[in-house]
This record gives structure tokens, C-alpha cells and sequence, in this order.
């Protein structure tokens, strides 16, 4: 095509002031926006070095959030996990002193007779599990070998509640408890602690002063927060409150599980009004005991990560700003090298808005890559840093974390380009022209 | 087709008052060829961005092309300069980072033309130009007289109305000069309106008409 138009006469230039198809007014602002983009791209390239420094606030303010968010949310979905062995249909009674109580020194117990009538007057109920964690004296021991174990004692409906079986053995049965037989059902890291054989069945340990027969050894669970989930021995309920007994009065839990996850709230009402008759509480006052089903701990925690994942995300955010400053004072420089290339555009046409807007769209596009190249390291630093803390669980990104670091990225980029895009725009053609 | 009545631009330097043009009364029909000339300080700068709409006159009456200029906004003023204007400057004002192509196409970016548009464009008057196999080169790998065309390219692909160069030749040897002011006489053939402002009367030779600026005012108008 270059051929025919070349030197002779009718050339396309001519006529002179024809108009040249124009595209709609969306059609032109996309255009002109890719072209911004490119140029953009293009700056940017061309000043590598430069430009990485620019975004390094970005890079480093939006890495931090990445890696801190990714940790937490590992957390929590390690967390959840653990408490999803709970089924949706567990509630979980437990004592909880009102204030007023507290202030004057009265404290809140679930009692034996608080089970009795959960378990013998409340339909649509099974596996009701007493469970109470004991502070014995003397602890556990096998020979000189001491445990840290918690002591629990509960029932054989524990295992069901809890989802935990033993590995060897068996469990707590009902006439362990009945007839209150002192037999210990063992946790890994209890039975390692005390130096047992990897089946330990038939020996005897003594659990605060009394000697009990090892029956069975529990699934290991593995850690959660640094903390041993198998650091614990099971003893039958009975026999663990006859121990406890003489020392305080004991306080427990009881799990029991809904047949039917439709009637949670029927029975909870159901369970409160109960015992709120057994304990005489008066119509004015507050329960003393409270019920939880396992969603409403899973939505405490999910609530409680979310805040500290809110809060440090916008105290990370703050460290944007300042990355925001340093793309605003490179913007502000770029202008300043760059006005004989505005000067040119406005001569060649470019209205205000355009030359705002590829100032604008440079800042974005400055601050968007730091963002991204920021969720990349964040993500690294997240997965390194849960590999170096010992039995950290592993981390994860959630999708709105990259979205967000993204957005708020060009958010900065473009709130901190106003400045050095309007000082672009508002120059004067001829002064521009003229600026060497 | 241009039309200057009683133009004056007065420029305020500090408490003093300068004069850059006075009075100044011109018509500039399609299809001429045009040479404003004076010496340094005669006022031609200011006429030049005066007809380019790149500054506003101070005093006067501008019509082009039956539109007129005076009052209009920022933003109109780049619209006419966009559509009605092609301007060539002495040192020819490429950008440095991007093709010719992309040189020549950047005037139709703020009309919003697709890209492969905008592109066959350019190269079309790229090769009006005679710089047809060059377009993905960088303007510093071109000589002087070749960024002059890639410049005077970029001034046609829009079909302005008029064509203003300033000083064109004035960083050129003479026998790239004598090419460059023959590509202006073939174009004013094809019927294109030329206006250069210089103070090189070997350029004005080559126009039709010979307006002569001094102290702000037109003090020569003559055909040749």
C-alpha cells in the first residue's frame, strides 16, 4: 500500500480537513486509556532501576499484610479443622458465673445432679458426656517419670462427642465408671512422657495418689497452637470426681449431642429453662452456665481472626500510605523531566484530561505491580515463616486478600497521582514547549 | 481561511508592558504558501503560536475556518489544534522513547481512533513522507533531515487545514533543507495550506507570498 501512495499527487493526506472516522465516546476512552497503559509500561521500563525503587514502599507494605494475613487465616482454618471433629449438632454445657456472682465470691457449678436431669429429662438428646478436668496433687507418674498430663474424667459417650478413639486398647466404658474402676486411658504424649512402651496396656501409673491400670491408648491428634493435643489422660467420671471430692468442689462440662440439628434451638431453650429451675435462678437473673454449640465456637474464633486480621491489616495499610508518598514524589520528579513531552502532546491536541489521566494511570499502574509483586513476596515470606515456627500450620491467601492488597494498591497509586498529574495537566502549551 | 483583525498580544514583564505583535490584520486563503519572516524578536514566535492556537491573543479577532478562536476554553483550543493544525517545529519534537510509527500516530490518540487505525495512518503518511521502511525505528536512530519528515508526517496525519512550521530548516544542512522545502512545495501542490515562520530568506524563496514581520507589526506583504 506504501507504494501508490508515495510520491503522487492525490495522497491520502488530502482533502485537506476531511474528518477521519471517530469511534464512540466509550470507544475513544478505552483507547485512550490502553494507551496509557502502554505508555505507562513503557515509562516505567524504561527507568527499571527507578521505578522498582518507587514501588518498594508499596512492595513492602502490601508483602507484610499478604504474609500476616496468610499466617492468620492458616491459623484459623487449622483451628476450624480441629473443631470440625465436633459435630454441628454437639452442645457443650458448661458453668459461667455471672458478674454480680463473681464480685461477691460466688462461683458457678455444673454438678452430678445438673447431668441426671439433662440426661433423664430432656428429650431428643444422646451421648451425654459429663467431663471435668482435674488438678490432682502428685499428677501422674510411673516410677520417677512424671507427666504433665491434664486429668480428665468423663464417660465412654466422650469419644463420640469428641471424635477420638484409641489407637490400642479400648476406652472408658460405662462400667468402668459405674463401678468406679480406677483404669487409665492414655494420650501419645502422656504415654511417652512417662516412658511406656509403645503398648502400655496392663501397666500401672499412679494419677495423683492412687494407682490405675492403663486399658487403652488414644489416636494422636498432633498440636495446635504450639500446644500438645495428646497431653492428657482419660479416667472414668466417677472415679475421677470421688477423687476430686475431698479437695474443692468440682465443677464440669456436659457434652450432649441433638438428634435432630433443627431442634439446636428448641433444645437449648429447653436445657437452660431446666437448669435455670434446678439452680433457682430468678426470673431477673442472669444464667449461670452457658450453652455452646460448636458453630457458635467456630464463629467466635472466625470473628475473633477476622478482627486481628482487620486490625493489623490496616495498620500495615498506614506503611502504604508511605509508599503512596514515594510514588507521588518520583510522579511529581517524572512530570517535571517530562514536561517538553507534555508540552508536544498538548500541542499536538491532547486535552487536559488526557495528559490527567496518563499521569494518573502511570502512578496506578506504578503502584498496582508493586502491589502484585508484594503479594507474591507476602505469599513467600508467609509459607517461609510458618515453616521456620515449629508446627505452624501452613499458611493460605484468601482470594480477598488479593484482591483487596490490589485495589487498595491502586488506590494509593491513584490518590498520591493527583498531585503530579494535575501539576501535568495545568501547564501552559508554549511554557511547556519551551521548558528545556 | 485564517483570518487575523486588529490582533495584539502584549506580554506583562514585571512593571514593564512588551509588545509582541500590534495591530495586525491578516487573511490567509486555502491552499497558500505562506512565509513569515522578520528578524529575532519581530514577533514571529508569538504570530506562530497565535495561528497555532497555542496562545490566545491579548487584543483582535481570530477566525479559522469560519470558527472563531478567541474565547475559547483550554480544552477547545487542544481540539482545534488537533483537528485544523499541523504543526513542525525546528527541533522537530519526537518522542524519544517511542516508534515513528507511533510518533506519527499520536495526534489521532486524542480523537480516539482504534490503534490499527491509527497505525495504517501513519504509515501512509509516513510514506508520503518517503520514510516508509523505518517506521519501527526509534527517532535517534534517524538523521535530522529524516526526524523532519517523520515530524512533518506526523503534522499531516490528521488532514489538519493548515500546515505551520517553525523554522523547519533551522537545524539542518542545506542540502537536506533544499529536500525538506521540496517535500512543502510538492505538498502546497496537493493542495495544502502552508504557513513557515523563519528569518532564513533562502526559505522564504521557496513560498509564494512573503509576509515580513517587525516590531510587531506587518511591515512587507508581498506575493512572489
Amino acid at each position: 500500500m506504501s507504494n501508490e501512495l508515495r510520491q503522487d499527487a492525490p495522497i491520502d493526506v488530502a482533502p485537506v480537513g476531511a474528518p477521519i472516522d471517530e469511534g464512540s465516546r466509550l470507544q475513544a476512552f478505552y483507547y485512550a486509556v490502553q494507551e496509557c497503559v502502554r505508555s505507562a509500561l513503557g515509562s516505567i521500563r524504561s527507568h527499571r532501576m527507578r521505578s522498582f525503587l518507587t514501588m518498594l514502599g508499596v512492595i513492602i507494605g502490601v508483602a507484610s499484610v499478604i504474609c500476616i494475613v496468610s499466617l492468620l487465616q492458616g491459623l484459623t482454618r487449622s483451628v476450624m479443622n480441629e473443631f470440625q471433629g465436633i459435630g454441628g449438632n454437639t452442645l457443650i454445657i458448661h458453668s459461667e458465673t455471672p458478674r454480680e456472682d463473681r464480685m461477691i465470691g460466688k462461683w458457678a457449678r455444673i454438678r452430678p445432679a445438673d447431668l441426671e436431669l439433662v440426661k433423664y429429662r430432656i428429650a431428643g438428646i444422646s451421648n451425654v458426656a459429663p467431663r471435668t478436668g482435674l488438678n490432682l496433687p502428685g499428677g501422674v507418674r510411673n516410677g520417677s517419670n512424671t507427666s504433665t498430663a491434664q486429668v480428665v474424667a468423663t464417660t465412654s459417650w466422650f469419644q463420640l462427642s469428641n471424635q477420638s478413639y484409641p489407637r490400642i486398647g479400648r476406652f472408658i466404658t460405662d462400667s468402668d465408671d459405674d463401678s468406679r474402676r480406677r483404669v487409665v486411658v492414655l494420650g501419645e504424649k502422656a504415654r511417652s512422657d512417662l516412658k511406656l512402651p509403645e503398648n502400655p496396656i496392663g501397666t500401672f501409673i499412679q494419677v495423683g495418689t492412687e494407682w490405675f491400670k492403663v486399658v487403652g491408648v488414644m489416636e494422636s491428634r498432633g498440636e495446635l497452637f504450639g500446644q500438645n493435643l495428646d497431653d492428657f489422660v482419660v479416667i472414668p467420671f466417677q472415679t475421677g470426681w470421688a477423687l476430686a471430692g475431698p479437695w474443692r468442689e468440682p465443677d464440669m462440662a456436659i457434652t450432649v449431642t441433638v438428634d435432630d440439628l433443627d431442634a439446636i434451638k428448641d433444645v437449648t431453650s429447653r436445657i437452660t429453662a431446666l437448669l435455670r429451675r434446678a439452680h433457682k435462678i430468678g426470673p431477673k437473673d442472669s444464667d449461670d452456665f452457658k450453652i455452646e454449640s460448636s458453630q457458635t465456637i467456630t464463629q467466635t474464633i472466625e470473628r475473633v481472626s477476622d478482627t486481628i486480621t482487620l486490625v493489623i491489616s490496616a495498620v500495615v495499610g498506614i506503611s502504604l500510605l508511605v509508599g503512596g508518598v514515594g510514588i507521588m514524589n518520583i510522579m511529581l520528579v517524572s512530570v517535571t523531566e517530562r514536561t517538553r513531552e507534555i508540552g508536544i502532546a498538548k500541542a499536538l491536541g491532547a486535552p487536559r484530561s488526557y495528559i490527567l489521566m496518563q499521569f494518573l494511570i502511570e502512578a496506578m499502574v506504578l503502584a498496582v505491580i508493586g502491589g502484585i509483586i508484594g503479594i507474591g513476596l507476602g505469599w513467600l515470606l508467609g509459607v517461609v515463616a510458618a515453616k521456620l515456627i515449629p508446627h505452624f500450620p501452613p499458611p493460605a491467601v484468601p482470594w480477598w486478600a488479593i484482591v483487596g492488597a490490589t485495589g487498595f494498591s491502586a488506590l494509593v497509586g491513584m490518590l498520591f497521582g493527583i498531585l503530579p498529574a494535575r501539576r501535568a495537566a495545568n501547564l501552559a502549551p508554549i511554557d511547556a514547549l519551551r521548558h528545556e | 481561511m485564517i483570518e487575523l483583525r486588529g490582533i495584539g498580544k502584549t506580554y506583562q514583564m514585571g512593571s514593564t508592558e512588551l509588545v509582541a505583535l500590534a495591530e495586525v490584520n491578516l487573511d490567509i486563503a486555502r491552499n497558500e504558501y505562506v512565509a513569515l519572516v522578520g528578524p529575532s524578536g519581530s514577533g514571529k514566535s508569538t504570530m506562530m503560536n497565535v495561528l497555532g492556537c497555542l496562545d490566545l491573543p491579548t487584543t483582535g479577532t481570530y477566525t479559522l475556518d469560519g470558527e472563531p478562536v478567541a474565547g475559547l476554553s483550554e480544552d477547545q483550543l487542544a481540539r482545534v489544534r488537533n483537528r485544523k493544525i499541523g504543526f513542525i517545529f525546528q527541533s522537530y519534537y519526537l518522542m524519544p522513547r517511542t516508534t515513528i510509527t507511533d510518533n506519527v500516530a499520536q495526534p489521532l490518540i486524542y480523537r480516539g481512533i482504534a490503534p490499527g487505525v491509527r497505525r495504517e495512518r501513519a504509515n501512509a503518511a509516513l510514506a508520503r513522507v518517503g520514510l516508509e521502511e523505518r517506521t519501527l525505528h526509534k527517532p535517534n536512530e534517524l538523521s535530522g533531515g529524516q526526524r523532519q519528515r517523520v515530524a512533518i508526517a506526523r503534522a499531516l496525519v490528521g488532514r489538519p487545514d493548515v500546515l505551520l512550521a517553525d523554522e523547519p530548516t533551522g537545524n539542518l544542512d542545506s542540502k537536506t533543507a533544499r529536500e525538506i522545502m521540496g517535500l512543502f512545495g510538492d505538498l502546497h501542490r496537493d493542495g495544502m495550506t502552508i504557513i513557515i515562520v523563519t528569518h532564513d530568506s533562502a526559505v522564504a524563496a521557496h513560498c509564494r507570498r512573503v509576509v515580513r514581520l517587525h516590531d510587531g507589526r506587518i511591515v512587507e506583504d508581498q506575493p512572489q
